[in-house]
């Protein structure tokens, strides 16, 4: 019988539309490291949140034990209460504090007065520092930290908090290799001083190495668990559990056909908007009519710097290069402009930079393209209904008018909306910023349906995604980018995972 | 974009409608249509409750003619700001400046007319350029060094209560001359005689409904050849029975006092021009997208600089509206004149449903939640309530109305 610190079973979770967890159960030993791995969307964070008191008890059904003991948490204070502390992909750190501050933030060390004791603070702070291996004066402002070292100080405030079960949610992927490897062998001591940890992770490789065993979801669903101490688990068994199938039916069929060149960006420079480093270094690319094209790098590589310096220069500075449309060369220095030459950018952060999330679908498909619908500056707003109606049906958009508010749309719908947003606007070429970022896999299908239908249509797509195996079914060339560089061109005939790694991959030791 | 002929949405069915179909179809369930109107709903029933309650404790004083026309005279300037004040916190700004430009063109147009002996009108026009070139600064410093508002209207509520006690070299001027005067207390009084009443208000008052009739008759034959649900014909009519009855009530209370006030004109038009601009217009839309989303507005091609820039110069145009007006009223320019404005301003168009965050807000809104402060201070005025407790209540109303429209988008955000 083992000896479980936490059991979670038959946990389900609905949104409206989505069911986001379906009886998904999660059993993890005292003292070991636990990863959970899925796909985007496969409900890996909707657990965290259901663990960490997040959605309340009385918002999913199921039960939680902890030491065997059923537990029900109303919030985040309570399930801390139990020594429960997750660390989320974004930092929440304050970045104007000291590490101190911040590491007592909400549990104060206080002195007899009532009074903040700054002695005792700063002493206890860089006790804990010292046990994360962090060498950094506890009055250090985090901002002057870089993130593998905030990621340390979020570990020394879960410290803080006498932590018996520690989760970190992706907590590599904004850290180089150095960083990465020292995170990891933190959490090696952390467990040999009885802290359980769960690890939700993409790096599969990091997975096989550390983790005690692995529960893998998919589709709200636990599908299995898998022992690793025997060293038995590869890489490709747990991917089999992700996903499930084939990758070649995940992704629907397209005949490539590429006609003539439409975009073409040469030797294209962009400059930090506030520090003096390039982001990108030099690149040129070119994508034809009919034809996907990827663009595959690391987190920082600048991928996102390059799609949006090119899309009317809405980043950077000191920007140079050229760009064509057709074999003739054209300025777009404002978005206006590049939308005007036909340059359509759907980005990365729907929900901060792609939608009005306050107003309905009509308003924001109408909302690149509005001039279109307007004469002498008035726009005629029956037509602007009929056009998002359209919209609507042949993008399958799941609402019950144009007239719904886009907030609360699902993510999969809301990214029909931006896609029908900028088709609105007819460009020639499309830049898609991960396009299927935090979309459940049937919406997933159907945008990729969308998009072989827009490039059989003559348009031409340029995807940026952080997952591979998207790149490799979607595409038809895939460039790889690092450190704002181009390192390489792959038909996709001739890719792999391993090779677009290794050119990801290059050049790393100068990104910092 | 393909345009394929739209499926049918409900039974009128063919994308061929005529007129005539206007009136027999559309969804009948009024609850359903009041459910969906809430936000805007609530706050006419707030109206009609508060008009009701002030109408009981004042025995109907309140609703006689003389007092309506009252209504209209005194608190016309705070609407003409609370329609460009709207309009600046739905692009997510705010602007404290107002009353201080009130003071300010007011002073110059008394300058200009009273001191320099010009014909009315050029005080008229010197105002408004004034009233342009503020906004145009604050505009400068808002939306192209990108200065938060706040900061900008603070320093320029100061800037320009300075500026007016220059012009006006500390002291007050009056009075205006008959034709200024004319402005804020005219009337069109007897030009088709009456019999003890204006029949030329009451004219307007009939063309005025005619012109809402057709206006929305027309909206539901387009929206019906659209394809789009309507609300059924039954209650159509209802709606329309409803605002005629009441524009004419309203008509013949002001035809049964002194007529038809001049600024009530200006007042009508001004909304009229505004409500089509924020909901019809490229320029309005796209306020509405910078307040709801700034970055994701920049990234669809709003020129943001611009549109934020034309908020102010137009917010600074209707503060010199509301300054002519003002000074016309009280017949004279003083330095102290408009002092607190903008907080009325402001506060008619957050009770009238606009969003502290930006991106939410309707003209119509405003002016709803501008006539309720009017109600109150009015009927509050007519009881002989004292002055602080005024000021109370009056605060009171503003809380409660927002934190109302807190817990609607609360409700509405967690029953999803």
């Amino acid at each position: 019988m083992d000896d479980h610190i936490l059991e979670m079973r038959r946990i389900t979770k609905t949104f409206p539309g989505v069911a986001a967890l379906q009886d998904v159960t999660l059993a993890v030993r005292r003292g070991e490291i636990h990863a959970i791995c899925g796909e985007n969307g496969a409900g890996k964070s909707t657990l965290m949140k259901v663990l960490s008191g997040v959605y309340p008890t009385g918002s999913y059904s199921g039960e939680i034990l902890l030491d065997g003991k059923p537990v029900d948490f109303r919030g985040i204070r309570d399930s801390e209460a139990h020594g429960i502390v997750i660390i989320h992909q974004e930092l929440a750190l304050v970045p104007y504090l000291s590490i101190a501050e911040n590491i007592f933030l909400g549990n104060e060390r206080r002195g007899r007065s009532g009074l903040i004791d700054w002695n005792r603070t700063n002493a206890e702070a860089a006790r804990l520092l010292a046990s994360v291996g962090l060498h950094e004066n506890p009055v250090t402002p985090v901002v002057q930290l870089g993130v593998g070292k905030q990621q340390l100080v979020e570990i020394a405030k879960a410290l803080s908090k006498e932590v018996k079960l520690l989760i970190l949610d992706e907590p590599t992927a904004a850290l180089n290799d150095v960083d990465s490897a020292h995170l990891l062998n933190l959490m090696r001591r952390l467990r040999d001083q009885g802290i359980t940890c769960i690890m939700i992770s993409h790096k599969l490789n990091e997975i096989t190495s550390i983790a005690d065993s692995t529960t893998v979801l998919r589709d709200g669903r636990t599908v299995e668990r898998l022992e690793m101490g025997s060293g038995e688990v590869t890489q490709e068994r747990i991917i089999r559990g992700m996903v499930g199938r084939d990758l070649d039916s995940f992704y629907p069929d397209r005949v490539s056909s590429p006609g003539a060149e439409v975009l073409r960006i040469e030797d294209w420079t962009v400059r930090h908007p506030t520090q003096d480093r390039l982001v990108v270094d030099g690149a040129s690319l070119d994508v034809r009519a009919g034809e996907v094209v990827g663009i595959a790098g690391l987190m920082g590589a600048g991928r996102t710097e390059l799609a949006m310096s090119v899309f009317g220069r809405s980043y950077g500075r000191d920007i140079s290069g050229r760009l064509y449309m057709h074999g003739k060369e054209i300025r777009a220095r404002s978005v206006s402009e590049a939308i005007g030459n036909g340059i359509a950018y759907a980005t990365e952060d729907r929900k901060r930079f792609g939608l009005n999330l306050i107003d309905d679908i009509r308003h924001n498909v109408s909302s690149a393209g509005l001039h279109r619908l307007a004469r002498a500056g008035w726009v005629h707003d029956n037509e602007e209904t009929r056009v998002a109606e359209t919209s609507r049906r042949d993008m399958n958009i799941k609402a019950p008018s144009v007239l719904s508010v886009v907030g609360k749309l699902s993510g999969g719908n809301q990214q029909k909306v931006v896609l029908s947003k900028w088709l609105f606007t007819d460009p020639d070429v499309l830049i898609l910023d991960e396009p299927t970022r935090g979309i459940d896999v049937g919406a997933k299908f159907e945008i990729y349906t969308i998009i072989n239908q827009l490039v059989a249509d003559g348009k031409a797509v340029i995807m940026i995604s952080s997952e591979l195996p998207e790149l490799l079914g979607m595409c038809d060339r895939i460039y790889t980018l690092s450190a704002g560089r181009i390192t390489g061109v792959l038909p996709a005939a001739e890719a792999t995972q391993e090779k677009l790694m290794e050119l990801m991959a290059k050049d790393k030791e100068s990104v910092r | 974009m393909t345009s394929t002929k739209p499926s049918s949405v409900h039974k009128s069915g063919s994308a061929e409608s005529t007129p005539a179909d206007a009136l027999h179809v559309g969804s009948s369930d009024p609850r359903t249509l009041i459910m969906n109107n809430l936000r805007q709903s609530g706050i006419f029933v707030a109206l009609v409750v508060i008009v009701a309650l002030f109408a009981f404790l004042t025995d109907g004083l309140s609703l006689s003619p003389g007092n309506i026309t009252n209504i209209v005279l005194q608190y016309s300037y705070i609407l003409v700001l609370a329609i460009g004040m709207v309009i600046v916190i739905i692009g997510g700004h705010i602007d404290l400046s107002v009353g201080s430009v009130v003071a300010l063109t007011g002073a110059v147009s008394a300058v200009v007319v009273i001191r320099q002996g010009q014909p009315w009108w050029l005080g008229v026009l010197a105002a408004v350029a004034v009233g342009l070139a503020v906004g145009a600064w604050h505009g400068f410093w808002v939306a192209y060094v990108g200065i938060p508002a706040f900061i900008v209207t603070l320093a320029g509520m100061l800037l320009f209560r300075g500026l007016t006690l220059r012009v006006l070299e500390n002291v007050s001027l009056s009075p205006f001359p008959a034709e200024y005067n004319q402005i804020a207390a005219g009337f069109l009084n007897g030009l088709i005689g009456g019999d003890g009443y204006d029949a030329f208000t009451l004219l307007i008052g009939g063309i005025a409904v005619a012109g809402y009739v057709v206006s929305c008759f027309r909206t539901r034959v387009a929206r019906i050849r659209y394809q789009q649900p309507v609300e059924s014909f039954a209650l159509f009519v209802a709606r329309m029975v409803l605002v005629g009855a009441v524009v004419m009530w309203f008509a013949w209370q002001l035809a049964n006092a002194r007529g038809l006030p001049i600024v009530l004109i200006i007042l009508a038009v001004l909304v009229l021009v505004y409500g089509l601009l924020t909901r019809r217009t490229v320029f309005g839309r796209q306020v509405y997208a910078i307040g709801g989303n700034l970055p994701a507005a920049m990234l669809s091609g709003v020129k943001v600089r611009t549109v934020n820039f034309w908020i102010f110069v137009n917010m600074g145009f209707l503060s010199a509206v509301a300054g002519v007006i003002f000074s016309s009223r009280s017949n004279g320019a003083q330095p102290a004149a408009g002092n607190m404005f903008e907080l009325d301003a402001i506060a008619a168009a957050f009770i009238g449903g606009a969003a502290v965050t930006g991106g939410v807000g309707t003209v119509v809104g405003a002016m709803v939640g501008g006539l309720i402060m009017a109600v109150m201070s009015n009927g509050m005025q007519l009881m002989g309530v004292e002055q602080s407790m005024q000021s109370v209540v009056k605060g009171l109303v503003l809380l409660v109305a927002v934190a109302f429209d807190v817990y609607n988008k609360r409700r509405a955000g967690t029953s999803r």
